[in-house]
Order: structure tokens, then sequence, then C-alpha cells
């Protein structure tokens, strides 16, 4: 498989490691356990298209959201996660 | 067998340079042939017939095709280190001196015992490996597996390890062609003159393919030209490379693919500095597939008899050889372009001893041939085969009317039509589909960017293959936007229609073989049929059709064609088996590349290494890290007593040990404290800058993760330690929890664990030996430089460091930090300067020892399981933050009264030795699950309190302190008495570390 990275170009995917559903959100400090248990550990693993997290390990560092067919491996998008690149304006 | 010479070669003709004898042996025998032979054609030409001895029956077996998909000419090739087995001897390149040998036999290929097995025929049919040998059980892997591994079996692997190397390599293009016969080299062609960057991929060493042996006419110039003039236009073409002796054997995802290239299978040793094959993973926008086809045989009572041949293997021996298969042949066809074979044979002066054709129909032009020559054209089958090692005897015809007729050949060439290759374009599970007017599978789209050209997409002939090729070429480089015109396509005039009358299986009394590499036989798949394993998978399971080197690229279709009729259903209702990676075998060699013995994996050296393998330090593999982990002196007999003068000499006088493997992160910016707040269960926007804290991470599921200290530089620069196990997934769970969890927070992480070397130096005199080193003007005293703090300081030469005063061992200690290429200069200078205080190097064995005595937990303790309560470090957990993993850390379960806690253990007899892994069982109790109590994790003997000591995980643990338990140790049979108690055995109240 190859992952076009937006900071680096398609890469071999020996390069990125992989972390699954990027769907969850972890919950705010006062949402209780209930929610929290289910971000840990309730996840999707859908057979077919899905948004999954990637690391670029072997390259730039970044964490990618990649909307990927997990039957077919097509890939329809890779954007970087809010926090990865450059550093942030001062606000 | 006796050499007698190149019998069977032709007296002219044929693609070999007969100015090039070349001197080869097979099984002891000498023998000759040219350069450009294979050592199938060699053997050939030398009149050998017998080349191998069949999987299960022992049958003697001879050469039915030229090319990759050879199931029975399997040879050792070479000898000693080098030998391989299992090659293919119809794709071996003779060179002069080639060894090759015959396997699968005993006492010798011409007599071989096993050859009894035929008689026992009845209990090697399908599934035999289920049936039989079943009772009693104890004997299977003493008794029936090594018989049956003896007695069915391939070659043998070299004893000794490969001498030779082999080397992977990536190459990236526009557009990959598979195969190098005429589609293969329209297709680059046109893609190439469009612009696009080519890689051509050829199996063979030479580009042409089926033209190599069948010649034709292109462009109105002999087909040997016209390939001529191709690989010139293509050699001149800047962005196009030809790689021959190289197959596409997998197709992977987006478009990478992987090949072999067969660098010096061709030459006794490689050379200098080569390898011997090379694994190329190849990147391609689009993919043409011109693989051409493969013949298929008929399967017919004692079709496996040496002599039997594929008709387009016939022609390719006679034609690009000119080595004679048969010196009188007989044709069993069904389809016209085996007649082509009658062509060659008759060109060549060989003799025809008659044609055996399924269809009610033959040419006009074909009954005027055998007219002309004298041989009979039979209306219909070949019933059964006889003859043996020395090859074909009589040739039994079933005649279309019921009668029979006989006719007697030396040879027997076989077409029963073509398959297109459809392995590749199947390999991302897509199935082929079925066509009926060719009688074979074809492919059904492939993977994306990946089309079929030629006859691997069921176009038979010349004029089609070119004019397919050329066009998906051109079709790919168009798709890509390049824009120069590919010419006009290559043409030619023979545009034959292709048809055949499907022949699958002629029922008979004898053998009749489906797969030969695997003897399965029809019969075989009847009972499969019979006993309910009618999947195609289940067939090929049970019977193990279609498995081994060659993968059923001749036996698949026929398997599948028997069984449909056996339960009256189409073939393309029947199926086809998954087609999966590789396409050809793949030798492990190949695959591993350079990545073997020392190569394994990469290794990482301290930047102290240099030096203590000089001071003949033991090293200890430690993730990809070497670290000494203890440094022997001449006399001492063992690591015990190394490791007890290295821990005795830092106690009292002052030791250091290199913990670069540490990793080391730096986090920058106006938020990093905040950061940290969020990843670690301790604060550390409250450190003052200038000082260091122990911080614990969770995972989000509330079990601890991994520890370290964290030292401030500045307001908006920490310094972050993680141990050397967790460097990079520390790293990589700090980049998850800042880009994706915490993208507000206004904080960068830079990975630094290569750009410093950092020393523990610890002992009672350390700030002695701190002296000689660090420029006079830093105040090293408690007061100057107190416990947990840090600083850059200047050394004695003008390089800065830092300075940590922190402490693993328990001493008063500094950890010191140095630009990672001056660490080399640091250790001996601390030797140096260190020598009038007794200055010990120690490795990780002293570290461990150090650690157990002063209490501290690491890698058995912070083992997945444990919460930061029961390591003792619960207090550190902040009630006036949220982070990583508080609230799961609050579950029932992992603040349960009964967790197992971190405690001290030492054997009540002080002499006895503690072992980890004993379990720790209440006095009195009889061990069990149910009274087990925890166990023992980290053990060292100590040379402080002469006695061994531990720390354990023990129910209850904290409320245990001072009773006596059993350590239940059942895998070494011990059962003693030990103490619980604090885990801080040394210097509870830290005394000696804050000085």
């Amino acid at each position: 498989m190859r992952i076009a990275c937006p900071f680096c170009g398609p890469r071999e995917n020996g390069e990125f490691s992989y972390l699954g559903d990027a769907k969850p959100k972890r919950p705010g400090p006062d949402a209780g356990e209930e929610a929290v248990y289910d971000y840990v550990y309730l996840r999707d693993n859908v057979a077919g298209e899905m948004e999954e997290f990637w690391y670029h390990g072997g390259g730039c560092r970044s964490w990618l959201k990649v909307r990927r067919n997990t039957v077919t491996h097509e890939i329809f998008s890779v954007e970087a996660a809010a926090g990865a690149g450059a550093a942030k304006a001062a606000s | 067998m006796s050499a007698g010479g190149q019998t069977h070669r032709l007296a002219s003709g044929g693609l070999i340079d007969r100015g090039k004898p070349l001197g080869f042996s097979f099984d002891g025998q000498t023998m000759s042939g040219y350069a450009g032979d294979t050592l199938a054609s060699a053997l050939i030409a030398n009149g050998v017939k017998l080349v191998g001895r069949s999987f299960k029956y022992h049958r003697p077996r001879g050469i039915l095709t030229a090319g990759s998909e050879e199931p029975n000419a399997l040879v050792e090739l070479r000898s000693g280190a080098r030998r391989e087995p299992n090659t293919r001897a119809t794709t071996v390149e003779l060179y002069d001196g080639l060894v090759a040998a015959s396997q699968n036999r005993w006492p010798s290929l011409s007599f071989d015992l096993l050859s009894v097995n035929q008689l026992a025929a009845p209990i090697f049919v399908a599934g035999f490996y289920y049936k039989t040998f079943m009772w009693p059980g104890a004997l299977w892997e003493k008794f029936y597996e090594p018989l049956i591994r003896r007695a069915a079996g391939l070659g043998r692997a070299a004893p000794e390890s490969d001498p030779d190397h082999y080397e992977k390599a990536w190459a990236h293009c526009d557009v990959l062609v598979a195969g190098g016969g005429p589609a293969g080299l329209a297709a680059a062609l046109a893609a190439g003159r469009a612009g696009a960057r080519v890689i051509l991929c050829e199996e063979d060493a030479t580009l042409g393919g089926r033209l190599l042996s069948d010649g034709g006419t292109i462009d109105s110039m002999p087909a040997a030209d016209w390939v001529a003039r191709a690989v010139e236009e293509l050699g001149a073409m800047p962005d196009v490379r030809i790689m021959t002796r190289t197959t596409v054997t997998s197709a992977f995802d987006h478009g990478t693919h992987a090949a072999l290239e067969r660098v010096n299978d061709h030459v006794p040793v490689p050379p200098e500095h080569q390898p011997r094959q090379r694994l190329w993973r190849i990147v391609a926008k689009r993919t043409v597939v011109a693989a051409g086809a493969l013949e298929r045989p008929v399967v017919f009572g004692g079709n496996d008899v040496p002599g039997v041949m594929l008709a387009s293997a016939v022609r390719t021996y006679i034609n690009r050889y000119a080595a004679a298969p048969a010196k009188r042949l007989a044709l069993f066809t069904n389809n016209d372009d085996g007649w082509k074979t009658v062509d060659a044979a008759l060109a060549s002066g060989l003799t025809i001893a008659g044609v055996v054709d399924a269809r009610a129909e033959v040419s006009a032009g074909q009954r005027a041939l055998a007219s002309k020559h004298g041989f009979a054209v039979l209306n219909g089958v070949v019933d059964h085969v006889d003859g043996g090692k020395a090859g074909t005897g009589k040739i039994a015809v079933a005649l279309a009317g019921g009668a029979t007729a006989t006719l007697e050949a030396d040879g027997l060439a076989v077409s029963g039509g073509w398959n297109p290759s459809v392995g590749l374009t199947s390999q991302h599970r897509g199935r082929p589909k079925w066509r009926d007017d060719i009688a074979a599978f074809v492919p059904d789209g492939g993977p994306v960017g990946m089309v079929a050209a030629g006859s691997a997409n069921g176009v038979f002939s010349l004029a089609g293959c070119l004019k397919e090729g050329h066009a998906a070429g051109a079709a790919a480089a168009a798709d890509l936007g390049f824009g120069n015109s590919a010419g006009a396509a290559p043409s030619s005039d023979d545009d034959a229609t292709y048809a055949l009358k499907p022949v699958w299986h002629v029922k008979g009394k004898k053998k009749a073989f489906v797969d030969f590499q695997n003897d399965v036989t029809a019969s075989d798949v009847a009972l499969a049929a019979l006993e309910g394993f009618q999947s195609v998978e289940h067939l090929k399971r049970y019977t193990t059709l279609g498995m081994a080197t060659d993968q059923g690229k001749t036996s698949n279709t026929q398997g599948l064609a028997i069984m449909a009729e056996l339960t009256g259903r189409s073939i393309p209702e029947t199926g086809t088996t998954i087609y999966r990676p590789p396409y050809v075998p793949v030798a492990i060699g190949a695959l591993a590349g350079h990545h073997r013995d020392e190569n394994f994996h990469s290794v990482r050296l301290t930047p102290s290494h240099h030096w203590a393998a000089e001071q003949g330090a033991v090293f200890v593999d430690t993730g990809l890290w070497k670290r000494a982990q203890w440094y022997p002196k001449k006399g001492e007999k063992d690591w015990l007593e190394s490791v007890t003068r290295e821990v005795k000499a830092v106690r009292s006088g002052v030791g250091f040990c290199d913990v670069s493997t540490l990793g080391k992160i730096d986090v920058h910016g106006p938020d990093a404290g905040a950061f940290l707040d969020r990843v670690y269960i301790n604060t550390f926007s409250s450190l003052a800058v200038g000082k260091a804290r122990y911080g614990l991470m969770l995972r989000e599921d509330g079990i601890v993760y991994d520890d370290g200290t964290t030292s401030r530089l500045a307001e908006d620069h920490y310094f972050l330690t993680t141990t050397t196990a967790k460097a990079g997934p520390v790293m990589q769970h700090l980049e998850f929890c800042r880009q994706i969890l915490f993208p507000e927070l206004d904080v960068q992480l830079a990975s630094v664990s290569d750009q410093w070397a950092q020393f523990s130096i610890a002992g009672p005199k350390v700030r002695d030996l701190l002296k000689e080193i660090v420029d006079p003007s830093e105040d090293l005293s408690n007061e100057g430089f107190p416990f947990m703090a840090v600083r850059e300081v200047l050394l004695r030469g003008g390089v800065k460091a830092r300075l940590f005063r922190i402490s693993f061992s328990g001493e008063m200690a500094f950890e010191i930090s140095v630009p990672a290429r001056f660490g080399d200069a640091l250790v001996r200078k601390l030797m140096t300067a260190g020598e009038k205080f007794g200055v010990t190097p120690y490795g990780t064995e002293a570290l461990g020892v150090m650690r157990v005595e002063k209490g501290h937990v690491a890698g058995p303790e912070l083992n997945g399981m444990t919460t930061a309560a029961d390591l003792g470090l619960g207090k550190m957990m902040s009630t006036k933050k949220d982070f990583i993993g508080r609230v799961m850390a609050g579950r029932e379960a992992l603040v349960a009264p009964d967790r197992m806690v971190v405690v001290g253990i030492k054997p009540v007899d002080q002499s006895r030795r503690l072992r980890s892994g004993a379990h720790i069982i209440k006095k009195g109790e009889v061990p069990s699950p149910d009274t087990d109590g925890g166990y023992v994790t980290s053990v060292c003997f100590s040379p402080t309190f002469d006695q061994w000591l531990g720390l354990g995980l023990v129910t209850h643990g904290r409320e245990r302190i001072g009773e006596i338990a059993v350590a239940h140790d059942p895998l070494r049979g011990e059962d003693y008495e030990v103490e619980l108690c604090n885990p801080v055995f040394y210097d509870p109240e830290g005394g000696r570390q804050r000085g």
C-alpha cells in the first residue's frame, strides 16, 4: 500500500503505523466513566470505507487521517491531523 | 546412463552459439551443450529423457515444458554450499562447469527402490495423509512423518549457509510491462514513444517470448529482426529500462509490484560484490501484463511417461535450441496451433509418426502435408501411452468411430489448448472469467491500473497480440497525460483465429495424471468428488492438486474440468482457487536480501561503545541497542564477580554508566508545561526552571505506560526522558496527544535521543571526579547544585554540557550530557581523570542490582498490567487536573484493595538464591491458582547486603510487610521461605543521594 502523506508525498506503507478508527473523540474531563470507557474500548471495524489514523513515523512524524476502503485498500483522502505540521501562529 | 554425446542435437539452426561449447554434468555424467542452451535443452540434445522421479510414486519423469511452469524437471543445481534444490531445468541457463543432480530417488535415478510405492498406490490416494498412519498416534512424530518425508519429497537444501548474497532494490515508473514477447514489446514501444517512463521485465534472458520459438513475420521482416529493431528503439529511449531474467511475481496495492531478477544464476559464482539475485519492488502508475499463455496437457493413461511433452515445448526445443526431443514424433492435439510442431519437426528433418486430432475436420493443407510426408491423421484421442524411463513406447489411439489404432514414436507432443497467464491479474482476489470459445479463463479486470494484453488476455494470433499490446501501452501513457505519438502498431499477417475442441480427460484403466508435480491422478479427483470435497479449494487441499513449486500451472484447468464433469456443473460454476503471489517461487534468500546474520536488523551503538569494546565489555542486546552489560577484569571467574566489584566500587567510591539509550525528547513552546500536565499523572507546569522531576505516564486505560525524569531547562523548554524500550512508542504517543488530542496547545516535540551522550556518574566521590571534568567556576556543592537540580555547565576545554543531579542507584549521583560527538572523548576523560579515585565503569547488570537495592521499579514491574498505586506511586496522581488515563485508572478493579503491589522480598535463609518467577504462597497453604499470592518480578545478588534480594508483586503486599511466606517455584522444583519487606532496601531515608 502507498499513502500520500500531505507533507512527504506518496510513501510506502512500511513507513507508517496504523492506529485504527479515527472517529472516537476523547471526552472532556467531566464526561464521566461511561463516555471514557466507550472512547477507550469501543471501535468500529468496518468492512468498507472508514476513517483511520496512520502515523508517519518513518517520515515526518505526522498523524494522518486516512479515508480508506478496508476491503479494497482504495484510499480516498489523506489529511494531516489538526496539530500536525509547522508550529501554530501565535494567537 | 552413458554420455553418448549430443545425439539429439540438430545439425543446424537454433539460437545457440555453436562456437561456444559448454561442459556440464548431470548425476555425475559429463555432457556438453552450447551457449544459449538451458539445462533442459542441453539434456534433450544429449538424448536424456529421464530427469526425475515423481513425488509420491517415484515414477520416471521427463521434461514436460520449456518454461517456468515446469512440474517435472526439478533438479538440484550446483554443489556444496551453493546447492539449490527444486530448480527447474527448463529455466536454468547452461554455463560451463554446471553441476546438476536429479532429486527424490534412491539409490539412483535409473534404479529407484522407492518406485515400489507404485505397488502401494491404493494407500497413496487423495487425502492419504488424513486416512493412513493414524494409529497408534504416538508413532506419528517419530516414525510415520520422517518416513513419509523421506519417501515423498523434493530436493535437499544445502547443509551450509549460502555464501552468496542477495539484495533488494526499488524502482519507479509510469508504465510497467510484464513480459517481453510481441505484446509486451509493442506495449513498451507505444508507452515509451508517448513519453512515459517504462520498465519492461522479461523472465527469459532474451526478449521475444514465443517469437523465439515460433518465428513469424512482423512489419514485413522476420520476427527476430523486428525484435532486434524494437530493442534498439527502446534502448535509445532515455526513460525506458529493459530488465531481462526478471519475473514480475506479485502485484500489491497501489501499483507496487515484486519482481525477481536472477542477476547471476547463469554463472557458477557471482562476480565479486554482485548479488546472485535481486528482489525488486517496482512502483508503477499503470501495468500492462503481457505474460503470455501456457499450453496445457491432456489427462490420459501414461501421460507422464518421459517423452510426452507439450507441443509448444517440442517446438521451442527444435526451433530455439536445435535439440530434438524425439526423432520420430507423434502429435496429439485439439487445435491448429499444435500442428505448428509438425511443421517445425518436418523442417528439421524429423519424422512424424502420426497426428491424433480430436477435431473431426482438419484443413486441406494439413491433409496435404500428411500425405506428402506419409503420416496418418487420426480423428480421435490418445487412449494411453506405454513406456517408462527409456521413453514412450506404443501410443494407443481411440478413434472417433470406436475403433483403435496404434502409433510407434519415441516422443509424443501434446496440445490441449492454451491458458492465458491470469496469475498477476488475479492476485487481488479477482476471479478470472471463463471464455467458452477458447475454453480457458481470461482476466476479468484486475488490480487498479493493471490491464492484460495479448495472449495473457486470450488473444492468440500474432497480429492480435501486437495490436492489443500497442493499444494497451498507448492507452496507459495517454491516461497518464503523455501526449507524444505512440507511433503505428506493429503489424503481422498472422491473424488466424484460434479454435479448439476441448479435451480434458480420456478415461481409461491406466494412471492418468492431472498434476504431475504432486502425483494427483484423475481417480484422485474422482475420489475427492465422491467424498464430498467438491469445492475447488477443498479439492486442492484434499488432493494437493495445484500445490508446490508450479502451483498447478499445467494442471489446474484439467482438474477443474474433471471435477465439473463429475459434479454436473460447468467449469465456471466450479470456479478457480484463489491466486496468490508470488507467480513463481522466490528463494528465502532473495526475500531476506542483506538482512541476515549480523545484518538481520540494524544495530545502534552507544557513544561509548568503541571505548567499551576496547575494555572488553560484555554487551547485551536491548532492542536495537548494544549496551555494556559488565566489564570483566582479568582473573574474574564469572559475571557475578565482575558485577559485584562494580557495585561495590560505586557504593564506596565512584563509577559511571552510559545511559544514552534512554529516549530523549525536547518539548518546546509556551504550552509545554500544560502539555506535560496532560500526559503525566503528576504536574510539570509547576516545576521550577533548573529542576528535574520523576514522571509517570499512563495509557488511556489507566495502566502504567512509561516513566522517566523530565527537566525544565527554560520557561518554554522541557527535556523529557523515557525508558530505553519505550523511546519510539512514547514519541509516537506524545505526537498523537499533541496533534490529535490537544491540537490547541502550542507545543512542539523533537526526538533528541541520538543527539546526546549521557552518562550517570555515581558514588560518594562523584564530586571529586566531576571537579576534574567541569570548569572550576561551576559550583557543585549541595547548596550550589542541590538534589534534582539541572543546569548547563562549562567543561574544562570549553564544551558545554548539561548536568542533572538525579540518582537511580541511590548514591550521590549526577547525569552528564554532552553532544553525542563528544561522548567518546568524555568517557576517556572520565577514566583518566578518575584514575586516582578508582573510577569504575559499570554496566547494565550493576545498574540493575543497584536499582533493586534501591527499590526502583523497571521493566519487570512496568509490565502493562500494573497501576501507579500497584507500583507504590499512587500518591503521584494529581487530583487537580485531567491527564491521560485518569478516568480509567479509577475503575473499581484498578483500585481494588486485593491488587498485587510491589514489595521487597528476601530469602529467610540468607545463603539462598532468589529466583524471578517464583510464586508467593501464604505459609501453610497448598500452592494452587486459588492460593497464589503474587510472584517475584526482579532479583539480584546484592553485594551491599551480601544476599539475594528481589522485588515482587504481592496481593495485599503493603499490609504484609514483615510476613514470612513461601516462594513456590514449580518450574525449578523449589520451595523456600521468604520475608516480605519494604522494597527500598538501601538507604530508605535517601540521605546518600541528597547528600
